[in-house]
């Protein structure tokens, strides 16, 4: 028995999707890392937006149009107070992580130029590779790579060699999704900042497990997705200290993000709104903010201590399995199990999975370097959430088990 | 064979199957049994392209008729090329191109027929299609 102060069978009952059954069995959702069910709170959120006061938002002079822009700008709020940012125009609405990290990447053109060094970590996301490889293309930056160790976790002496003066810019996931491994970033973001380089903490797969504090953390830069966090998808948060974002150029250009335009010059809007462009996602900046106060609700200290007793659980129970190798042995890693069966493709354990009512992610994970590191076309990637139960865990065992049985 | 009546045979046999868990063991066996593909044609040029798994696909005239040799790194997938090259292998140019994939859907293997679904039921098809294609034109 799992000891947890949570009483998740109350939980549960907050996300009707968990009662589904697919291919006749009851739904066991285990793909959290990519997305997190919705809760009813949130729903309800969502409908009672579109039912009630949908409308567009900073301009209109109707009621409609107020109750709009203060739900949207009250939802900012709590962005801000649950990442304890210190103003409120820090906090940028985006379309997710992916649309954060470009907005960033894309700006820092203007600063980098030929001969001058990035840092990424090796067990980024494509999202936080692309981007910089693309800024490094404009600029002849040059891109350098972190290593990481056979258990997943980042070479810490290797990281302090590769920072030097030509350092601008060093980039790192807080958690990785590929592996659960939760990086140093508060020794990361200290070093860097001694040689007088910028960092942006991916904070996309920290977010439903750690409540990151952006002042204590003293970084340049996070980003987080709505969608982790039991949040809609197409809306996130892009944190940049006030000093950054005053000093980065707009990123796209339109509707909103305006002081003055005329057809010589245009001035650009203040912080935050020099960043919004356009019609934003505004039920999903308002849902992502009722998302944060739910999770608020259940606690993320009650939430991290249950998915530990939940990965240490299931962790013993994967690897009794013969033949399976778990990888990402991380000593600090969140309520994820990549792995593989000897002999085994991902994808056809994934499939039998499915078969049996258990989502899990199979393939790279967007994350191939990790994959060409230890030498692997994919893993098969089981993550738990704080809805999850041990009787998931072990109807996973068993369908595992039953896939190897069937494959080899 | 006609390839009407190879797929007609395979529904057959499927059709005895009452589950799921029946079909894929057999798919799992019959992907077991496909013939290796000469090595020499496992190259990155004879992949298929939106596939989770790496799937190789080789083809070569024998006189009139296209003959395919293929292989996978995951096993169902290769269960499933090797009902498509068992249907397709050993056929006219012409047949294959104007042959239909009914029977996929008749086999329960429907879900895998979606072109977004990762194993790339639907561009292996489309590949052995193409092969044909273009050999029927060097025949021409």
């Amino acid at each position: 028995m799992i000891q947890t102060a949570l009483d998740i069978e109350t939980i549960r009952k907050d996300f009707p999707i968990l009662n589904r059954k697919v291919n006749g069995k009851p739904l066991v959702y285990l793909d959290n890392a990519a997305t997190s069910q919705t809760p009813q709170q949130v729903i309800d959120v969502i409908v009672d937006y579109y039912q009630n006061y949908n409308a567009n938002i900073h301009r209109g002079v109707h009621s409609l149009s107020q109750e709009a822009t203060d739900a949207y700008e009250a939802a900012r709020i709590k962005i801000q107070k649950h990442y304890n940012i210190a103003k409120t125009h820090e906090v940028i609405l985006t379309s997710g992580t992916t649309h954060s990290i470009n907005l960033v990447a894309n700006g820092f053109t203007s600063f980098v130029k030929k001969g001058d060094e990035i840092l990424v970590s090796a067990m980024e996301h494509h999202s936080n590779i692309v981007p910089w490889q693309m800024l490094c293309e404009r600029t002849g930056a040059i891109l350098k790579v972190i290593p990481m160790n056979q258990n997943g976790e980042l070479v810490m002496e290797a990281f302090h060699d590769l920072l030097s003066d030509k350092t601008k810019m060093v980039f790192c996931n807080h958690v990785s999704n590929a592996l659960g491994t939760v990086n140093p970033i508060k020794e990361i973001i200290e070093a860097s900042h001694k040689v007088g380089a910028a960092v942006l903490v991916d904070g996309a797969q920290a977010a439903p497990h750690i409540k990151a504090d952006m002042q204590a953390l003293d970084v340049d830069f996070y980003t987080v997705s709505a969608h982790k966090v039991c949040g809609p998808t197409g809306v996130g948060m892009l944190y940049g200290k006030e000093e950054w974002l005053n000093k980065l150029p707009p990123y796209q250009g339109g509707g909103e993000m305006i002081a003055e335009v005329t057809f010589e010059k245009t001035t650009y809007a203040d912080l935050p709104h020099k960043f919004e462009a356009g019609t934003p996602n505004i039920c999903g900046g308002i849902a992502f903010g009722a998302a944060l106060d739910y999770m608020n609700s259940i606690g993320f200290d009650a939430i991290a201590q249950y998915e530990e007793e939940l990965l240490q659980y299931a962790t013993a129970q994967l690897l009794a399995i013969d033949g399976l190798k778990i990888y990402g042995t991380a000593k600090n890693k969140t309520s994820v199990i990549s792995f593989n069966i000897d002999g085994i493709h991902p994808y056809d354990i994934g499939t039998i999975l499915d078969k049996l009512g258990i989502a899990v992610r199979t393939g790279h994970h967007c994350a191939q370097p990790i994959m060409d590191f230890y030498k692997i076309p994919g893993t098969v990637r089981a993550s738990f959430s704080f809805y999850n139960t041990k009787e998931e865990v072990d109807v996973l065992v068993e369908g595992v088990k039953r896939a190897r049985n069937m494959l080899l | 064979m006609t390839i009407e009546s190879i797929q007609e045979e395979i529904v057959d046999e499927f059709s005895m199957f009452d589950d799921w868990m029946q079909r894929y063991e057999y798919m799992i066996e019959l992907g077991k049994s496909l013939p290796l593909i000469d090595g020499q044609y496992k190259t990155d040029d004879n992949i298929i392209k939106g596939c989770q798994s790496k799937v190789w696909v080789h083809a070569e005239l024998d006189n009139d008729k296209l003959v395919f040799t293929a292989d996978s790194d995951a096993i169902i997938t290769k269960g499933i090329i090797a009902i498509l090259i068992r249907a397709f292998s050993n056929q006219k140019p012409q047949d294959i191109i104007d042959a239909n994939t009914d029977f996929i859907d008749e086999i329960g293997l429907k879900e895998h027929l979606s072109p977004t679904r990762a194993n790339g039921l639907v561009s292996m098809v489309k590949q052995l299609k193409l092969y044909a294609i273009a050999y029927q034109t060097q025949l021409n």
